[in-house]
């Protein structure tokens, strides 16, 4: 995918209240790469890819995306005016666990208010677009629907191709699966493969290990609040070292198992 | 009882039932209207400003409606607010429900999800038009129970305006009484008219909340 993003993230800390939520985190995610962030609950995974849109406000440290710094103006500097974090988000797409559709809007007018009040484009554009982007997530025929009238799985495409109506460089994905049946997980995981195989760069907090490891190009292990290994999905998934990925990796098949 | 006075009084008593329907319908109005700016300043404001605000809906909230009117229209002249009965009544009414509908606005906002507004942010809208498109279209919605309630509510606080010499129904039916003696009858015809207009606005209101709501509720 041409202009797909960089992603370097360097000594980042982040506290909620007393508590450090990310310690040092360091991590490199090269253009058109899919990064899963993988560990147990509470390991600073959501908060970290948060920090990278900057909606999680790091303390210290530089997330740099191609090259230029989120969130401040310069390392340990002011915050940026506001109108320029609006212009590095509009090319950082964003899916939730909880899809965050807006419930008063068709399928259609969640994927085209982007374009429509961030993009400026007028409204028979933006529906042109936001058609397309249905399309693209296999759900034209439900463009008229309220999210009220969704599946879980098809409001979460719907999340998707309100992101990629943007045309964004660069997607977050916060645990896109986790509060779906599972009946519904794999035509969301689909729709991720085939954006993964168009060559975005995606970094994905995720349970699903099967994508982590078919999809995945680096998989990095995070646990209370420290990027613990980062590698290839073999290396973390099939040979960890670190005996806290193996431990996390034995509840994990432990409870998968029956 | 002889009803044949109502017949007497009926021009004055539809004047005063008029007074009373302008009276509630722009007290709220205006009152809904100052009360959405208290509670968007009050979300958005940094916090010095937040406290002001919020001494001005526990004084108003803490205090009679009765009092705050007689100081106004009574102590307005001393710091040269001369109004008329209409005007302060309607000013009266605005700033007496205009706390009470802050907090409803505060709530509904509150109720709307954080994440649905983080959306809009992640896909770079401005604040203004998260306000427009999100937050006011979803808070409008899940406050409108509560707006007919307090707007229902308000329609018995015009009464008070009579001793401002407004003349809404309670002035005239209380005109009537001292003129005929007949204070059941006029007490009577004072309960109708505002049963018919409590009944009105809340049938009114039911509609509206189906209609409004008509996309949100998950059908299955």
């Amino acid at each position: 995918m041409p202009g797909a993003s960089s992603v370097e993230i360097r000594k980042v800390n982040k506290h909620h209240g007393q508590f450090h939520a990310l310690k040092d985190v360091d991590l490199d995610i090269l253009p058109g790469k899919v990064t899963c962030l993988i560990g147990p609950s509470g390991s600073g995974k959501s908060t970290l890819l948060r920090c990278i849109n900057f909606l999680d406000e790091y303390e210290s440290g530089e997330i740099r995306i191609d090259g230029q710094l989120i969130g401040y103006e310069s390392p340990g500097g002011r915050k940026m005016p506001a109108r320029k974090l609006r212009e590095m988000r509009r090319s950082i797409g964003m899916v939730f666990q909880q899809f965050n559709l807006w419930p008063h809007m068709t399928a259609l007018g969640n994927v085209a208010e982007g374009l429509m009040r961030v993009r400026g484009l007028p409204k028979a554009e933006a529906e042109r677009r936001a058609k397309n982007a249905l399309e693209k997530v296999g759900l034209a025929d439900k463009m008229a629907n309220h999210p009220s009238r969704l599946s879980g799985g098809q409001q979460q495409r719907v999340a998707i191709a309100r992101a990629l109506a943007m045309e964004p460089r660069l997607m977050l994905f916060d645990e896109p699966t986790s509060a779906l049946d599972p009946e519904l997980v794999g035509e969301v995981l689909n729709v991720m493969k085939t954006l993964a195989t168009e060559g975005m760069t995606m970094i994905v907090v995720t349970h699903e290990m099967g994508f982590a490891a078919h999809v995945a190009d680096q998989v990095a292990f995070m646990e209370q609040g420290e990027l613990v290994s980062v590698d290839v999905p073999d290396k973390i998934l099939h040979q960890p070292k670190d005996p806290r990925i193996k431990a996390f990796l034995r509840t994990y098949h432990e409870r998968n198992s029956f | 009882m002889e009803w044949s006075i109502l017949q007497q009084y009926g021009p004055l008593l539809l004047s005063g039932f008029a007074t009373t329907i302008l009276c509630w319908a722009l007290g709220t109005i205006f009152s809904m209207i100052l009360g959405l700016l208290i509670a968007l300043v009050q979300r958005y404001a940094p916090r010095p400003v937040g406290w002001v605000i919020q001494a001005y809906i526990e004084i108003i909230r803490g205090t009679p409606f009765l009092v705050q009117l007689f100081v106004l229209y009574y102590g307005g002249p001393l710091i040269g607010l001369r109004l008329d009965a209409l005007p302060a009544g309607l000013l009266g009414l605005t700033i007496y429900g205009s706390p009470y509908f802050a907090e409803i606005f505060r709530s509904a906002f509150n109720a709307v999800p954080l994440g649905q507004i983080e959306a809009a942010r992640a896909i770079g809208m401005s604040e203004p038009s998260i306000i427009r498109r999100i937050l006011l279209p979803l808070g409008l919605v899940s406050a409108l129970p509560a707006l007919v309630n307090f707007s229902i509510i308000l329609t018995k606080e015009t009464v008070i305006l009579s001793i401002i010499t407004v003349p809404e129904l309670t002035y005239q039916t209380q005109r009537m009484s001292t003129e005929t003696f007949r204070y059941i009858e006029a007490n009577l015809a004072l309960a109708l008219f505002f049963w018919a207009l409590v009944e009105t606005i809340s049938r009114v209101g039911r509609r509206l909340e189906k209609r409004v709501t008509r996309h949100l509720t998950e059908r299955t």
